[in-house]
């Protein structure tokens, strides 16, 4: 599948942002300190503009309105609709965190488990399509949620250490979602190795029974929007090698990175602040990595009729 | 409404097509182009149409494919390599999934004969349905940024203006070969129906569970070349000759 930049981006950074604001919904940081203020405007910026840019591929953005109207069959649709409804909750507070400098229990919590009901949604949209075969599998909504509860727990690690008093819990548990969401991402890329192709040439043209079927001549010459869209291929090695890149920006880095600070017991201050923003942006880069070859090595049905 | 009609449609109008029959001519490729850039919804546009990489929307393809049986890539061993033409437009399925993903509605199932249209005035151009759909027959109008894929030429078989002959797709008037054909599926007394029965119709990619409507004849068994060989004169057999050849071949072996 193509790696469209704006999807690509869409989903990164408002997984971070939808994380962000699960976390904060747990009101585990300081309502008081200006850094928690500044992590609830950033969590509503990433989400805001995780949406915009997904409107950005649309051939027809002025009546994405139209996409909150058929939840009852359509992932996508439903996300859309969870997304407008998670608003609320988180709305209401960051505001009362920014003006009123307070963490209510029952808006929090409320906002939390819509953010993770809105990634769902996001990690089904994919996991729904029979015929893209890698991310039709449980584990594509599960290693969403997990990537966007770790970087929330990242991004809210970066504003502890920011802020005042001793953190401990936040970080650790940011290394703990770490390590799980990393974890399984490696059991979803093993399950995408040991697929059997579900569709083949032969069950793709009916022809299997006379014999071996191989494309001879593609319908045009040229490139057309099916093979731009979902011929995409990466080369194995390269796959290989970005995958560890991945691994190691946005799973051992940032761990290990937050593990010296809590083991050094490093005192808040612009060192700490900047070995945590260290962090914040490799799991980002990271992040995008992962994203990239989750759509470049995702094989679609219809490449069976190009040849590929 | 992206919910599929709730019970199987009265009517499944679709195509059957014959794979043994269809020559790989392109024609039902073009004049599907031609009557559907001027019909339903925007018209089928073309990127960079006189440059070198042209491409645009088109709602039926023909693919070439060479089918080899074990042991066929030795010419009369075990049966011989064969291609066949294959065309490709919207197969209209009973459970179609390009349907169920879009997000505004504007991909539904017509309950009442099951054909499978785009209301180009609700879509966004996500292009969500194109990836749902196993088969590649969606395609994006990059110039009106609205899904296009085969309307079964809606404005064509209902058109009480048209005389009778052609009120058919456009794809299947065209076809000189007599390749595709257009019917009630759901008939099972329809020529369409009673074809598929005959020639043992079938579905493509049935494990994707999309319950195609649209079917395809595969191609009949054929003779292996080298039977066929056999029964050719050979060159250097003058058996059989009569009057002057048999002299002049008697003339010549005795020179
Ligand atoms: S062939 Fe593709 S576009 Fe047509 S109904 Fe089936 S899934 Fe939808
Ligand atoms: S491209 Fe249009 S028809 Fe297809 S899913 Fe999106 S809105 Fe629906």
């Amino acid at each position: 599948m193509h790696p469209a930049p704006s999807i690509i981006l869409f989903t990164t950074l408002s997984g971070l942002g939808y994380g962000l604001a699960a976390v904060l919904g747990l009101g585990l940081l300081d309502p008081a300190a200006i850094a928690t203020k500044f992590a609830h405007v950033l969590a509503l910026a990433l989400i805001g503009g995780g949406l915009l840019s997904s409107t950005l591929h649309l051939g027809n953005p002025q009546r994405a309105w139209r996409a909150l109207s058929q939840w009852r069959s359509s992932w996508l649709s439903r996300e859309g609709v969870m997304a407008i409804i998670t608003f609320l909750p988180l709305v209401f507070s960051a505001w009362m965190a920014v003006f009123e400098s307070r963490y209510l229990l029952l808006p929090g919590l409320l906002g939390t488990v819509l953010c993770l009901v809105t990634v769902y949604c996001t990690g089904m949209i994919y996991a729904s399509l029979k015929s893209v075969q890698t991310w039709h599998t449980p584990l594509t909504p599960l290693c969403y949620l997990l990537f966007a509860v770790a970087g929330g727990f990242v991004l809210a690690g970066f504003f502890a250490f920011c802020g005042s008093g001793r953190t401990v819990l936040v970080p650790v548990l940011a290394i703990i979602f770490l390590i799980a969401a990393w974890a399984a991402k490696a059991l979803w890329r093993d399950h995408m190795k040991r697929l059997v192709p579900l569709s083949t040439p032969e069950s793709a043209t009916g022809l299997g029974n006379i014999g071996h079927v191989r494309l001879f001549e593609r319908p045009h010459v040229t490139e057309n929007y099916l093979t731009s869209e979902m011929g995409f291929k990466v080369a194995r090695k390269h796959a290989a090698k970005l995958w560890f890149v991945a691994l190691i920006a946005g799973g051992v880095i940032p761990a290990g990175l937050f593990l010296s600070l809590l083991l050094t017991g490093a005192e808040n201050g612009p060192f700490t602040a900047f070995i945590a923003t260290l962090a914040v942006v490799t799991h980002m880069l990271g992040m995008l990595t992962e994203r990239w070859l989750f759509f470049a090595e995702a094989r679609h049905a219809v490449m069976n009729y190009y040849g590929g | 409404m992206t919910m599929l009609p709730a019970h199987s449609t009265p009517k499944k109008l679709g195509l059957v097509i014959d794979l043994d029959v269809c020559v790989g001519c392109h024609a039902c490729v073009v004049s599907c182009k031609e009557w559907n850039t001027g019909g339903y919804g925007s018209a089928l546009s073309d990127q960079d149409p006189y440059g070198a990489d042209v491409s645009g929307a088109w709602l039926n393809r023909v693919h070439t494919f060479e089918v080899v049986p074990e042991g066929g890539e030795i010419v009369g061993e075990a049966g011989d390599a064969r291609i066949v033409h294959f065309p490709k437009s919207c197969l209209h399925c009973e459970d179609a999934p390009c349907v169920t993903v879009c997000p505004t509605g504007a991909s539904y199932k017509r309950s009442a004969d099951g054909i499978v249209l785009v209301d180009e005035d609700k879509c966004i151009g996500c292009g969500l349905c194109a990836w749902a759909c196993p088969y590649g027959a969606r395609e994006m109008d990059l110039a009106a940024g609205v899904m296009k894929k085969c309307t079964l030429c809606i404005d064509r078989i209902y058109n009480e203006t048209f005389e009778e002959v052609d009120r058919v797709p456009s794809c299947v008037r065209t076809c000189p070969a007599n390749a595709r054909h257009f019917g009630d599926l759901a008939d099972p007394q329809s020529d369409v129906s009673i074809m598929v029965a005959q020639r043992g119709g079938m579905d493509l990619m049935p494990e994707q569970g999309t319950r195609p409507v649209n079917k395809y004849l595969p191609p009949r068994p054929r003779k292996s070349l080298a039977d066929s060989a056999r029964g050719l004169p050979l060159a250097e057999n003058t058996d059989g000759a009569k009057g002057f050849f048999a002299w002049l071949d008697g003339m010549l072996d005795r020179i």
